[in-house]
């Protein structure tokens, strides 16, 4: 997450606006926003609504076996058609900013 | 004649140890020794090989080189923390739900409205088609599910 927030000047040159979601309640997400010095805005989705939506629910991963998000990253353009998904297969493996940096150079050609 | 000690034996196996602290603590940082462990994998292995000659010199060696006892643990837990990564990183870190059912390219986000950190509602097609008046509208969203903090 932070290795987005180094790059954010990159995304908004792009015009592209960057939002992460997770189950974590606004007050959490306020500490750790403040904590890790993230400028872009972190989305609480608690009953996991929108995250199934995206069929992104890890069913039981959370503490005490609560329901959580999967890693996965979407990149939306201005009419709302999703141009770009990253749906990593190992959480080993996660995105970095430049691959979705390329895809966001993309949009605006 | 006093036996010498078996530093092959303990060099790797502490080398094994270090391949498995530096994991989470160091090469996760960078994608080049996180996305495939190559870096863990090789001192993996390193490890093992030293551990593995130090074995074959206390046996053959009884007589001038310590290790007959020590040297079979040794190789069994280096054994078992290298089996314990490796099943970790290739197995456990993939059990993830296959999202099949994920948007894909070229279909329509779905929308929502949630709080952000502030409690203020964020509306995803709001953002992207600002009503009249509104400042000019973005490029495009990056939506970034993660797994929490809780």
């Amino acid at each position: 997450m932070r290795s987005f927030q180094d790059q954010i000047g990159r995304f908004d040159a792009l015009g592209v606006r960057v939002l992460a979601v997770s189950v974590d309640r606004p007050e959490i997400n306020q500490e750790h926003r403040r904590k890790l010095g993230l400028t872009y805005s972190l989305l609480s989705d608690a009953n996991a609504e929108t995250i199934k939506r995206y069929d992104l629910l890890h069913a039981g991963a959370g503490q005490n076996g609560a329901d959580i998000a999967r890693p996965g990253e979407f990149l939306v353009d201005s009419s709302g058609t999703i141009r770009w998904v990253n749906l990593t297969e190992s959480f080993a493996v996660r995105l970095r900013p430049e691959q979705a940096l390329r895809a966001a150079q993309e949009l605006s050609r | 004649m006093a036996r010498r000690y078996n530093i092959s034996l303990w060099a790797g196996f502490v080398l094994i140890v270090a391949a498995f602290v530096l994991f989470p603590t160091l090469f996760v940082r960078f994608p080049a020794t996180r996305d495939f462990p190559w870096a863990s994998l090789l001192m993996f292995a390193a490890g093992l090989a030293i551990v593995a000659r130090g074995l074959i010199r206390a046996y053959r060696e009884p007589a001038a080189c310590r290790g007959k006892v020590s040297g079979p643990i040794l190789m069994t837990l280096g054994v078992a923390i290298t089996g314990m990564f490796c099943f970790g990183f290739f197995h456990l870190a993939r059990q993830i739900p296959a999202s099949t059912g994920a948007p894909r390219i070229g279909q329509r986000a779905p929308d929502f409205t949630l709080p952000d950190q502030d409690g203020l509602p964020v509306t995803l097609s709001e953002l992207l088609e600002p009503p009249a008046g509104a400042p000019a509208h973005q490029n495009g969203v990056l939506l970034i599910f993660y797994r929490g903090f809780w």
